[in-house]
């Protein structure tokens, strides 16, 4: 009852919001302060401020101790009125500073933000950042994204978004399946679609304009392309047997996916201008989960074609298939990040534990992140920084971040609910 | 000291046989031995429940055609001794009855990645797709559609929930 109440509560499109949970963070995170910005603007300042957001996002991020604003006794928004001493005795290495004001073109506002070392008093980054006039926190995220690649060396991945399935309880056996988009830091969550059927396996184009996912939504699987802005949807694939564990190419013009049309399931390419499929494996035994690597355009995927499932690689012409790891007897579910050198994996030793790993693909060592018993469907932060996973807690499905030296972790949890099925979005120019 | 000891033993062999006892009654139900012939009763409405062409029993608690869900063993899809007489009632009775149509759902339990166990369910339905099929089922009357891990009977995280959920289901579309 409880929850056809919520459920009738919600907006059409809203949907719960995920609260992000720092469940470890580095040793010796990097002090730094985000003062307060100017907001120098004739519409009405938004309830959480731009600097707040960003001190928010650094402290998510594990690397960073950002100084909490009550303790900040001045409040520079320009680069003359900083005092350097001042933040020097309060142990801060750097200094975000800026403001907001309309833009000149009186759409939307500009945020103009410098970045600051304490100790030689030299100014690392100035910019003047043009958003739209409903963008204001996603263009601190663009602040963020920016700070962090300056002092970490990295791109950030502020500026992104996530997907992922919930699942809820509906009145007798029935259950609801969410297919939901959100900002990367749980805000803005939308339901893209939702339905009584199963919902899985959500893939983001590289402009992350779409997603692709499979829907049981006929009663069978079929694989689904819908553009985000838009709200258009296309079937792509509903063969007969599985249509599963889409995924698209790089440059974004072709889909990756499972089909076990000709009896069992194999991988298939297939041209979205087109709609012309190509055959790439052929093997009586699974072979599903694609996924593209992003330097050599080479495809990987799941098969039990050796007994257990293990990952394996291939050209994107189905040509010189080789095995990718041997480490444990369950490796499955690849994915990466920036590089082809690592590889996100669910893994398990027996039969009993699934966790998630990262298989270096140059050292063919393989370094477990993770430690619940049912970690599964992992998805690399498009920086290659982090790795978001479903995991359980107290019997519910959460979904869970892990740095991929394993020393940063946090939860994302929602009050109701199962949420599983992440994958996150490249980085949204 | 030596009686603590002995106790403790013992203790620990009750709760050893404990867990065997439970782990056999765990097992899914094997389906029923067919019931000794006997004469058919006179009368006309009475239900034989072993017709397998009879439509009634797919109803009929009494017989093994009421029973439609085949139990699989971990990360397996072959199809165990005990669950032949029931494929094989239906094959029965599908032969018997044309228009009837069947949907073989394969499911799995949780562990591992939902893609593989979507590949994995179907495994488990197309077994079973083989067997009715061996049984002279033409493959017009059969679809196998595989939701792996994603519709379980039982939620909990344990061997209990999990071997219920490692299933194909003979889902009726028409009689």
């Amino acid at each position: 009852m409880a929850v056809l109440l919520v459920a009738l509560l919600l907006p059409a499109l809203a949907s719960a919001q995920l609260r992000i949970e720092i469940v470890d963070g580095v040793e010796g995170a990097m002090p730094i302060a985000v003062a307060p910005f100017a907001w120098d603007s004739d519409m009405p300042e938004p309830a959480t401020s731009v600097s707040e957001i960003i001190s928010a996002n650094l402290h998510r991020s594990g690397l960073f101790d950002p100084m909490d604003e009550a303790q900040m006794i001045d409040r520079p928004t320009r680069p003359p009125e900083v005092g350097f001493g001042t933040w020097r005795l309060l142990k801060v290495d750097h200094l975000v500073i800026g403001r907001v004001t309309d833009a000149p073109d009186g759409v939307g506002y500009e945020i103009e933000y410098h970045l600051l070392d304490v100790h030689t008093g030299r100014i690392l980054l100035s910019q003047a950042l043009p958003v739209g006039p409903g963008d204001l926190r996603f263009g601190a995220h663009r602040v963020t994204d920016a700070v962090y690649e300056r002092l970490i060396g990295v791109p950030g991945a502020f500026a992104t978004r996530i997907a992922y399935v919930v699942v809820t309880d509906q009145d007798g056996d029935d259950e609801l399946f969410e297919l939901v988009v959100a900002d990367a830091d749980g805000h803005n969550p939308q339901t893209i679609v939702r339905n009584t059927q199963p919902i899985l396996s959500p893939s983001w184009s590289p402009d992350g304009r779409k997603l692709a996912y499979v829907s049981f939504a006929t009663g069978r699987s079929n694989v689904i392309v819908q553009d985000l802005y838009t709200g258009q949807n296309r079937n792509v694939s509903s063969d007969r047997g599985i249509n599963g564990a889409p995924a698209f190419s790089p440059d974004g013009r072709k889909l990756a996916v499972s089909l076990s049309r000709g009896g069992s399931p194999d991988i298939w390419v297939i041209d979205l201008e087109n709609d012309r499929r190509e055959q790439l494996t052929q093997h009586w035994t699974i072979a599903t989960e694609p996924a593209w690597a992003p330097e050599s355009g080479r495809i990987f995927f799941t098969s039990d074609r050796a007994g257990r499932p293990q990952i394996y690689s291939m050209r994107s012409d189905g040509s010189d298939v080789q095995r990718e790891t041997r480490e444990g007897r369950y490796n499955a579910r690849p994915s990466f990040g920036l590089d082809d050198r690592h590889l996100a994996v669910v893994w398990s030793d027996g039969d009993n534990d699934f966790r998630i790993a990262i298989h270096d693909r140059e050292t063919d060592r393989l370094r477990v992140l993770s430690d619940g018993r049912l970690d599964e469907s992992p998805s690399f932060a498009p920086n290659g920084s982090m790795v978001l996973y479903a995991t359980r807690q107290n019997g519910r499905g959460v979904l869970a971040a892990v740095s991929a030296d394993g020393r940063v972790r946090q939860r994302l949890v929602l009050s109701e609910g199962d949420v599983r099925e992440p994958a996150w979005s490249p980085i949204i120019r | 000291m030596k009686t603590a000891l002995r106790f403790t033993a013992l203790v620990m062999l009750a709760a050893i046989l404990a867990a065997c006892a439970r782990e056999v009654v765990e097992e899914p139900a094997p389906p029923e031995p067919p019931p000794p012939s006997e004469p058919a009763p006179v009368e006309t409405d009475r239900v034989n429940p072993r017709d397998y062409t009879d439509a009634r029993n797919l109803d009929n608690p009494d017989s093994l055609l009421s029973q439609r869900v085949i139990y699989f063993e971990f990360d397996r899809s072959n199809v165990r001794s005990q669950f032949r007489p029931i494929v094989e009632a239906h094959a029965e009775y599908l032969r018997a009855n044309p228009s009837a149509r069947v949907i073989l759902e394969g499911h799995t339990d949780e562990r591992g990645s939902r893609e593989y166990n979507l590949g994995l369910g179907e495994r488990r339905g197309n077994a079973v797709d083989e067997l009715l099929r061996a049984g002279g089922v033409p493959s017009r009357q059969i679809e196998v559609v595989s939701y792996g891990e994603e519709r379980p009977v039982c939620r909990d995280s344990n061997e209990d929930c999990w071997q219920r959920n490692r299933r194909t289901e003979i889902v009726y579309t028409a009689r």
